[in-house]
């Protein structure tokens, strides 16, 4: 494995003493995320593989071209799980992809996002050197974070080779409950029950209807439900499966799909089409107790982008039937240059992903 | 230029609100590790953003060190103070803005106490999950700079995992909003890089934090063992069950003696290790558990177990565990206290080498250790008054964060690098990783004038490393519990 990484190490730096972009690939599950990228493309997915696991540090440390579904299987088989709940978005999806695109399934808002689950990363810089940040351990803080920072860049930063991941045990039980209700119930009842202790691992509203997952013990399970009622939904686990992989019928018929994260109990997002308020509830799927929606809608990017403004949040554009111009919220220009500084620290000659995030990186 | 400094800060503050006489800044000279001293030029004490962003343009014109300071409570020397530098401290930012129980956030200033944001929730039912031992006088903005831990982290997480947002000001005198009242923002995760950033990257004037429902209930179990190897394999047996315990320390016989006589909180003496395993949540939840972990326990060669019976029992089961640093203490006149993270596996090696390592010094070492997540506090005995103790005491402590590095491990879990562990970073880091920190930092101030000289060592210290001797090891606040 060694020879993959002397390898990816000499493309990087011949690539930086000739200026020439390098589009960092894995699988490509999540291609259509984030601006397009011209550039030679760098394939990580010859170095995979689970490099160490035991069950009873609840660190994994693997490659990056690992896919995750070997991950996912190799901690089932001890009853444990990636907490942070990762969408595939395509059957090879990679632990590096996974990552570097920083995104989180249903339990987020409950267990934490992939980013909280990062303990450590062995990465190239954009000088070629084969570097280590973070570590195998729960509690680290020597030096500055950079192992999390990575988590959700895009590539943009570097080239990740190793992820240590700290992990959880499954819960003992989980069941799904489901309620009718209007949106502005919905909110109310997840943002209410979010500050009770009861043992909520995900919740999604649609089309009038809330689903609710709830996980933990046995008793506490038991318990909770005799609490909240509702009807008990049967095969759960594929009803959350298409949610966090977008096949859930409201993500399949949405031709532009917005991803908007705002605080969770920010109120019902609206926005004006064409001077005429309409309702935009049944183009809406509501995730992690308010605090994502997404929403199919064709309004321009300016408008969705100052509505979601509006209620303190940020609208991205995640996926669309035609080309995306800017798919990420515009930072503000003191971040930017912080950004920018970033960028050059880890990537001096910007050749990663350059333009992935925004033209500028 | 002192002078001129002066009376240009008191054009942006009322004069009592900078200080520069030698009585008024002797307060300032040290934080929590009182061993590392210096008065600084001079320490000014804003209350308002508008102040903090002049101060800071101020003194970047000027070209003047700053270093901030929130409660001062820090164990690693982050806010030791520079001589020629001007000590802002954020004292008087101790306002809780707004606290919205529906939401479950809070919105506060940089100096209010950790502990005051879980009793402004408690009302509602609420809290705020970190609880660094220090909580009652600790500030929430030394927190976010420390990223601070604390006795219930493996379950609930570090102050990373929950804060939401900072207001902060970079040296050149910019306002950065990082993070949001949204689970995601656009762009890197800055705040993931400012948690921990030990006051290098900006000061922090306002913090927004997640608030959690607070359990229902709570109880503790301690079980008492004849070896140390039995104590840290029954931890992974917990593990290996499935189980996240709210806390689960272990102490060795010197602390769990220290413990004993100063608090009688009940601990068998004749046990080499003991382990407090604590479970909360629902009752039906806390019960299951509790069982569970008893039976482990016992499988696993605990010669007593003791389970708390109410409330009471339960604080004064955890109250060893608090006072073990003041306890242990009381059994030498120094002591220095470390703060390694290895792999749970390496325990009873680990615990082995530093034995060795204990008697080849000469030196007493108690062992208290967050032991769900691998937090070592290894406390090494010594008298400064002995002439060569304290420099053995240092030489035995870089040996033990050494031996933590090479196990797999970091020198630091939550104490921070600060001015006191610059020398092992040398030992954790190679160049080419550390000249990335040193760019971080000129991401975010390109004029490196805010707390230069902490966390991140230059070149020149690394290929100087083990030469620096400066005395340490005190830990002022003695009546504040420390884990």
């Amino acid at each position: 494995m060694q020879d993959i990484i002397e390898q990816l190490s000499n493309t990087v730096r011949e690539a930086g003493r000739e200026r020439r972009p390098l589009r960092i690939q894995g699988s490509g599950s999540k291609s259509f995320y984030g601006r397009a990228v011209q550039g030679t493309t760098l394939d990580v997915t010859p170095y995979r593989g689970i490099v160490s696991y035991e069950p009873t540090e609840l660190v994994l440390t693997a490659r990056a071209g690992t896919p995750l579904t070997e991950i996912e299987a190799a901690l089932a088989v001890n009853r444990q799980m990636l907490p942070f709940e990762p969408p595939h978005f395509g059957a090879g999806a990679t632990l590096g992809g996974c990552i570097a695109a920083g995104l989180s399934g249903p339990r987020r808002a409950y267990a934490g996002a992939a980013r909280d689950y990062v303990l450590g990363v062995r990465m190239i810089d954009g000088k070629g050197d084969d570097l280590r940040f973070g570590g195998q351990v729960m509690k680290n803080v020597a030096g500055y974070d950079v192992s999390r920072l990575m988590a959700g860049s895009l590539g943009t930063l570097g080239v990740l080779l190793e992820v240590s991941l700290k992990i959880l045990p499954l819960p003992a039980e989980e069941l799904t409950l489901r309620f009718d209700m209007a949106e502005r119930e919905a909110l109310e009842t997840m943002n209410r029950w979010a500050a009770q202790p009861l043992s909520l691992s995900a919740t999604c509203y649609n089309d009038g209807v809330l689903t609710v997952r709830l996980s933990g013990a046995v008793a506490a399970i038991k318990s909770v439900r005799q609490k909240l009622g509702g009807e008990v939904v049967q095969d759960a686990a594929s009803f959350w499966h298409s949610v966090r992989e977008q096949q859930h019928e409201f993500f399949q018929s949405a031709k532009t799909l917005w991803r908007l994260s705002l605080p969770s109990a920010a109120a019902t997002f609206n926005v004006l089409e064409s001077n005429v308020a309409i309702n935009v509830s049944a183009r809406q799927l509501i995730e992690w107790g308010g605090a994502l929606r997404w929403l199919a809608s064709d309004a321009s990017p300016a408008t969705i982008r100052e509505a979601a403004a509006a209620l303190g949040g940020y609208a991205t554009l995640f996926r669309s039937t035609t080309p995306i111009a800017e798919p990420f919220h515009p930072l503000t220009p003191p971040l930017l240059i912080v950004h920018q500084r970033l960028k050059k620290a880890f990537d001096p000659h910007g050749i990663f992903n350059p333009g992935r995030m925004y033209q500028e990186l | 230029m002192k002078h001129d400094l002066i009376k240009q800060m008191q054009t942006i503050l009322p004069s009592d609100a900078v200080l520069f006489e030698q009585e008024d800044l002797k307060p300032f000279e040290c934080d929590g590790l009182s061993a590392y001293r210096q008065v600084p030029m001079m320490v000014v004490l804003p209350e308002t953003e508008a102040q903090v962003r002049d101060i800071l343009l101020l003194c970047r014109r000027e070209n003047v060190a700053v270093v901030a300071r929130g409660a001062g409570t820090g164990l690693s020397g982050g806010a030791l103070p520079l001589s020629d530098g001007v000590l802002l401290s954020l004292s008087k930012f101790k306002r809780i803005i707004s606290l919205d129980p529906f939401a479950r956030i809070a919105r506060v200033q940089p100096g209010v106490r950790n502990l005051a944001i879980s009793e402004a929730a408690a009302q509602h039912g609420l809290y705020y999950a970190p609880d660094p031992s220090s909580q009652i006088a600790c500030s929430i903005g030394g927190n976010v700079a420390e990223n601070a831990g604390g006795v219930h982290c493996l379950k609930y997480g570090l102050t990373v995992h929950n804060v939401l947002k900072v207001r902060a000001y970079t040296m050149e005198g910019e306002l950065l909003e990082i993070g949001a009242e949204s689970l995601d923002t656009p762009g890197y995760d800055l705040l993931a890089l400012f948690t921990g950033s030990e006051g290098m990257l900006g000061v922090i004037t306002e913090v927004t934090v997640k608030l959690l429902p607070k359990p229902e209930l709570a109880q503790v179990v301690m079980a008492a063992f004849a070896t140390v190897a039995e104590a840290g394999n029954a931890v992974g047996e917990i593990i290996a069950a499935g189980i996240i315990p709210a806390g689960l320390e272990m102490m060795d016989k010197l602390s769990i003696k220290a413990a004993e006589d100063f608090v009688h909180a009940g601990y068998p003496l004749d046990a080499e290790a003991i382990l407090l395993c604590e479970s909360d949540g629902t009752p039906e939840e806390v019960a299951d558990e509790i069982a569970r972990m008893q039976a482990i326990l016992a499988r696993c060669g605990a010669t007593s177990l003791r389970t708390s019976a109410n409330e009471a029992d339960r604080l004064r089961l955890w109250a060893g565990r608090k006072a073990a640093f003041p306890a242990v203490g009381r059994l030498s006149p120094d002591y220095y206290c470390m703060d390694g993270t290895i792999p749970r596996r390496e325990l009873s090696h680990v615990l082995k080498r530093i034995d060795e390592l204990s008697k080849e010094y000469g030196l007493r070492v108690a062992n208290v250790f967050h032991a769900g997540d691998g937090n070592l506090h290894p406390l090494i005995l010594y008298d400064a008054n002995q002439p060569g103790e304290f420099h053995r005491a240092e030489e035995l402590g870089g040996k033990i964060l050494e031996l933590c590095v090479e196990v797999g491990g970091t020198i630091t879990g939550e104490h921070g690098v600060g001015i006191e562990k610059i020398n092992q970073m040398c030992a954790q880091f190679k160049e080419a990783e550390l000249q990335r920190f040193r760019e971080v930092k000129q991401a975010f101030d390109p004029s490196g004038l805010l707390n230069p000289g902490k966390v991140i060592p230059t070149l020149h210290r690394c290929a100087e490393h083990g030469r620096m001797h400066v005395h340490r090891g005190q830990v002022p606040f003695p009546d504040i519990p420390r884990l």
